[in-house]
Formats: structure tokens, C-alpha cells, sequence
């Protein structure tokens, strides 16, 4: 395994200028990304998440050579970003969500065309991949349509495309799923998903949809403020934040006794005692089944995965106490809020389980 | 590399074309915006043969040579004052992750090709006010009949692309690059000797809009400056370029670090 991505330190300040009065205006530096540690191995497949404003972009935009870092060092591909960008261009793939990287005015096919000669990419293996490409993302029905009469879910699997015809070692999706209806939504996941799955091509996806997530990244980092908060599994995640699984039981009558068994947590009564929902810490469900079979009849069981969601949304709430706290060198009070504006764009929960 | 950079023209072309209608009536309409530039300058002459110790045929040599300079420059780089939008809008993250540099692809991108009209006439208008001139020609004058167009559109384009580039540091620079790149088309269409001390020496001489047109001209004329100039600075004067080159050169370099992009 070699790194593909190393980031140590990186930071990013924007000076903007507020207005403070009728004619005054006063200059203020905002940290969009503040130190910043990362090391992506090859062919992995990374989420990097956190809400609104926290430097997702920006910190794809210092390692595409868009932006100039503040501080700190990044390279990919061996490459510094911005001094060696066009060498780096030739060797990532890049999808922003919301903005088209295509001829608005021309069809797919002829941007498909162009980028070839831009690229330089060998007719026979631009022809391959793109083949792939058509069959995986079902391209050929619009592949004449000018891009600006595609469809919001056409035109991403015409970027996807257009990100991948000359076979870049990394690929940066920026909330390539956003605005998608359901069906397009799952055909990008699953060609991103199969991509990661080929291993030769590795992946930073930025995203607020948590499916995604969930569906997609082995690895999670969650950024807030410009730091990182977490990088590790999604279980990981789940451990460090004490989300757990809960298991709901419905019996023909109440408990004589409570169940006495380490890890498990009763949380919750209903129907008279006859359907009790515990939470459990590093015991299995099935600990829990048996000792209930053993003391009294079972109607009804259901295990309740924890949501992702209720998990991301108390990290940022605690990510964000953190760093005010360290920033401001004193304790925050408990009823510190996230500054407003700065809310977790969840898609709809989905109550009960969540399929794993 | 070339052949990136034509593809990328290919597009363009395709791209305005596709738009068949609106691509015709902008080549007229341009034409036309050339033409009464043109017009108007006639017109001053019909109220005065001599123009600040220059005859007419003398005068229209240097409106010709400027005239020809600036639409080329128009042609080629003019639409760079769409970097403003690129900036304001982030569209420039699109051609800074591919492998070309931004500036070729940004031209070659906007390339407006409507104004080939404009270009078309403005090099019509030079030949024919040469030929209308008094010139004893030269070998050495016809070569510089057409370095001075050549040298005078790259200043053109130098001060076009210096121009847009405030754009990287101030978003809201508005229309300030286009009036120093359209004022110094008109303080560059009249010989020198029209303008006043501080405004000559700051316009024409500090900023080199003086090395444009008029001192070729003079130097195709074969008259001395009445400003004092050495007879040699007309056939040195389309080098201008080259530090207006230098200094487009090292703004853009410098802006595009600043480019900011915007949220997401």
C-alpha cells in the first residue's frame, strides 16, 4: 500500500470584508480548513463528510490545484497541487455536483470527443472506458442530447464519465448524488460503488446524503470547522459516540423480574410491560434472546440498527464544542450550539432498521 | 499540446455556431459597431483638414494602425473580461482541474468569434489608409507596416488580460478594466500631439499607448516627432509589447493564486 493523498497541517484562510456600517467595512480572516491530517492509501474509497461550511470543498479544491493552501503541505500522486497542476490534472478525475464540467451547448458525445484530444488519452482505451461507462450508467439514450437539455441525473452520469475517460489513479467526487431523484441516485452509487470494489481507482467522496455513506465508505473522515473530528470505520464511529443497537421484544405478559445481563440496558417499557426495548454495549442480541426465552414467552423481536444520522449529528454538535472550547481556551458552556446556519442537511430518516 | 488547445477551439466554434441565427446577427452587428467607430473619425475630418499639425491622410495612418491593432486584439483575447464571471461564479474550477493552463483554455473557450468582422475591417481600414497615405515604401517600411499591427494588438492584448485580472482580488472591479483598455483605444487613435502634458506623458508615454500607432506611423511617414522622440523610436515601438507582456504575464500569474472559487 503507498499513500495516494497525504495532507499534513493543510489550511486554508479566506480575508473577507464585513460590513460593519454604513460605508466601514472591516476585514476579518475565516478559517475554512485549520490543520487538516490525511494520508489516503491507493484504491481506497473515503467519505469526507461534515455539515454546510465546514471545508469539504475547500479541501478538494487544494487537492485538485484550485486553490493555494494557507499552510500546511498536501500532495497528490506525489504531486504538489497548485505548482504541478496540469501534471496532477492528467492523473485525477474530478465531479462537482454543482457545476458542470461539460459543453453546455454540445452533446455528451462531442464533449466525450474533446476530452479525449484534451487529455490525450489513446483512441482504443478512451473507446474502452467509455464503453464501460455507456453500459454501466446507461448513456446511450442521451449521448446526442445537448448537455444543457439533460436531465440533472443524465448530466451526472455524463460528468462521472467525462471524470473517468482518461483512467485517473484518483477520483474526487463532490457530492456527485445531490438534487438526484432516487433511481439516478442509485445507479451513481452502485457505478461508484463497483469502482471502489475494482481497488485500482481510489475515491474521496464528499456527500450529505448518509446512504451514501453507509452504502459506500469503508472509511469515514467527518470535518467540522475545518478540523478533523473522527477518521475511522462506521463502526468505529458508532462505538466512539455510543450509539448502540437496540433489540424491541413483545411478550405475552410483563417480566417478573428485570433481566440482569452486562451490557444491556433496559430504555423503555410500553403496552403494560409487554414490550420492553433495550440497548445493548458489546453484547450480541442473540445473549439477550436466549436469557428472554429462558424467562418468559416471546411474541415479536425486531433489532434496531443505530441511524447514522442521530450518530453525525451529535458529532458535529460535540465536534463543534471541541474546537470552540480550544480555540477560545476555555470550556465551553453545555448549551454551546453549533453556529446557526451550520444545520445537517439529513435526507429523511428512515425510522427502524436501516438495511446494513 | 496544440492539438488540446484546437480541440478546445473546435468546441467553441461548434458551441456558437449551434446557435445559427443569433451567431449572424452578432457578426453584423459587430461590423457594424466597427464601422461607425470609423465613421466618426471621418466626420471629424470633414470639419478640419489638419489635425494638431498632422493632415488627414497622415492622421487616418494612425487610426488605421490602431484600428487594426485593437480588433485583433478584440478578436483574440477581448473576451477575457469574462474572467470576472469565471471568478464570480467559480467557473474557473472547471478549467483549472483539467491539464491545460488556464488562460489558453479561458481564450480559447470565449473565443468571440463574432468579432471576426471587426477584425476583418480593422485590417481593411489599414491597408487602405496606408495606400491613401504619402509613403515612399521601403522594404524595411513594409516590414514594419505589419510588425506595427502585430506589435500593437499583443499590447492590446496585454493591457486586456492585466485589465481583467483586478478581477482575482476585486470581484466588483465592474467595468474598470474595459475603460482603460477602451480609453486607450481612443487616446491611441489620434496622434500625440492632441493631448496635453500630464494626460500625454501618463497615457502615452507611462502607460505606452503613445508606441501603438503614432510613432509607427511617423516612422512610415518619414516625419520627425514634433514631441522630440529620436527618428529610430518608430521602428522600435512595437517591442512595447513585450514589457506590457512581461507585466500581464506576472499579474496573472500572481491573481490566479488568489483565485478564492466560491462555497462548494
Amino acid at each position: 500500500m503507498s499513500a495516494v493523498i497525504e495532507a499534513s497541517a493543510l489550511r486554508k484562510e479566506f480575508t473577507v470584508r464585513v460590513r460593519t456600517g454604513r460605508l466601514r467595512r472591516t476585514r476579518r480572516t475565516v478559517t475554512a480548513v485549520d490543520g487538516i491530517d490525511l494520508v489516503v492509501e491507493r484504491g481506497e474509497l473515503l467519505g469526507y463528510i461534515g455539515p454546510n461550511g465546514a471545508g469539504k470543498s475547500t479541501t478538494l479544491k487544494m487537492m485538485t490545484g484550485i486553490l493555494t493552501p494557507s499552510g500546511g503541505s498536501v500532495r497528490v500522486c506525489g504531486l504538489a497541487p497548485v505548482p504541478q497542476r496540469r501534471r496532477l490534472a492528467r492523473r485525477i478525475g474530478v465531479v462537482f455536483g454543482q457545476r458542470s464540467l461539460l459543453w453546455w451547448d454540445l452533446p455528451l458525445r462531442e464533449s466525450f470527443d474533446l476530452l479525449r484530444h484534451i487529455y490525450q488519452v489513446p483512441a482504443g482505451d478512451h473507446a474502452a472506458r467509455l464503453r464501460r461507462c455507456r453500459q454501466r450508467l446507461e448513456l446511450d439514450e442521451f449521448l446526442d442530447v445537448p448537455v444543457r437539455q439533460l436531465s440533472l441525473g443524465q448530466r451526472m452520469r455524463g460528468e462521472i464519465t467525462a471524470a473517468l475517460l482518461h483512467g485517473p489513479e484518483v477520483l474526487f467526487l463532490d457530492e456527485p448524488t445531490i438534487g438526484l431523484d432516487l433511481l439516478s441516485r442509485e445507479a451513481v452509487r452502485g457505478f461508484i460503488a463497483e469502482l471502489g470494489a475494482r481497488g485500482d481507482t481510489t475515491v474521496v467522496l464528499t456527500t450529505h446524503d448518509l446512504n451514501d455513506i453507509e452504502r459506500l465508505c469503508r472509511r469515514l473522515v467527518v470535518i467540522d470547522r475545518g478540523r478533523v473530528v473522527h477518521d475511522g470505520t462506521l463502526e468505529s464511529l458508532h462505538e466512539r459516540f455510543g450509539s448502540t443497537r437496540r433489540v424491541v421484544v413483545d411478550l405475552d405478559e410483563p417480566l417478573a423480574e428485570p433481566v440482569d445481563l452486562p451490557g444491556v440496558t433496559l430504555v423503555g417499557t410500553a403496552a403494560q410491560g409487554r414490550r420492553l426495548t433495550f440497548s445493548l454495549d458489546g453484547v450480541g442480541a442473540g445473549a439477550l434472546v436466549a436469557r428472554l426465552a429462558a424467562v418468559a414467552e416471546l411474541r415479536d423481536l425486531s433489532v434496531v440498527e443505530p441511524a447514522i444520522e442521530t450518530v453525525v449529528a451529535r458529532l458535529y454538535t460535540a465536534g463543534s464544542r471541541d474546537t470552540a472550547a480550544s480555540r477560545a481556551g476555555v470550556a465551553a458552556g453545555p448549551d454551546a450550539e453549533p453556529a446557526p446556519g451550520r444545520s445537517w442537511r439529513a435526507p429523511s430518516p428512515t425510522p427502524g432498521t436501516t438495511a446494513g | 499540446m496544440a492539438a488540446a488547445y484546437l480541440a478546445l477551439l473546435r468546441g467553441q466554434v461548434r458551441s456558437q455556431t449551434s446557435y445559427r441565427a443569433s451567431f449572424t446577427v452578432d457578426l453584423v452587428s459587430n461590423l457594424l459597431v466597427t464601422v461607425g467607430d470609423v465613421i466618426a473619425i471621418l466626420v471629424l475630418f470633414r470639419v478640419t483638414t489638419e489635425l494638431a499639425g498632422f493632415s488627414r491622410s497622415e492622421a487616418l495612418v494612425v487610426v488605421g494602425l490602431s484600428a487594426c491593432a485593437f480588433a485583433c486584439a478584440d478578436l483574440a483575447v477581448g473576451n477575457i473580461d469574462q474572467l470576472r464571471r469565471y471568478v464570480r461564479t467559480g467557473l474557473l474550477d472547471a478549467l483549472l482541474v483539467r491539464p491545460l493552463g488556464a488562460l489558453p483554455q479561458l481564450l480559447a473557450m470565449d473565443l468571440p468569434l463574432r468579432k471576426v468582422s471587426r477584425a476583418g475591417f480593422g485590417v481593411t481600414v489599414l491597408v487602405v489608409f496606408l495606400a491613401l497615405a504619402d509613403i515612399d515604401w521601403t522594404p524595411s517600411k513594409v516590414a514594419l507596416a505589419v510588425a506595427a499591427p502585430v506589435g500593437g494588438a499583443a499590447f492590446f492584448a496585454a493591457v486586456f488580460i492585466a485589465g481583467a485580472t483586478v478581477a482575482f482580488w476585486w470581484i466588483e472591479s465592474g467595468e474598470l478594466a474595459n475603460s482603460v483598455t477602451y480609453g486607450g483605444r481612443e487616446i491611441a487613435y489620434y496622434p500625440m500631439t492632441v493631448y496635453e502634458g500630464a494626460f500625454r506623458r501618463l497615457f502615452g508615454f507611462g502607460l505606452g499607448f503613445a508606441f501603438v500607432a503614432y510613432y509607427p506611423a511617423l516612422a512610415l511617414l518619414g516625419r520627425e516627432d514634433p514631441l522630440g522622440l529620436p527618428g529610430w523610436v518608430g521602428w522600435v515601438a512595437p517591442a512595447v509589447a513585450l514589457p506590457a507582456a512581461g507585466v500581464a504575464a506576472v499579474a496573472w500569474r500572481v491573481g490566479i493564486r488568489h483565485y478564492r472559487s466560491t462555497g462548494s
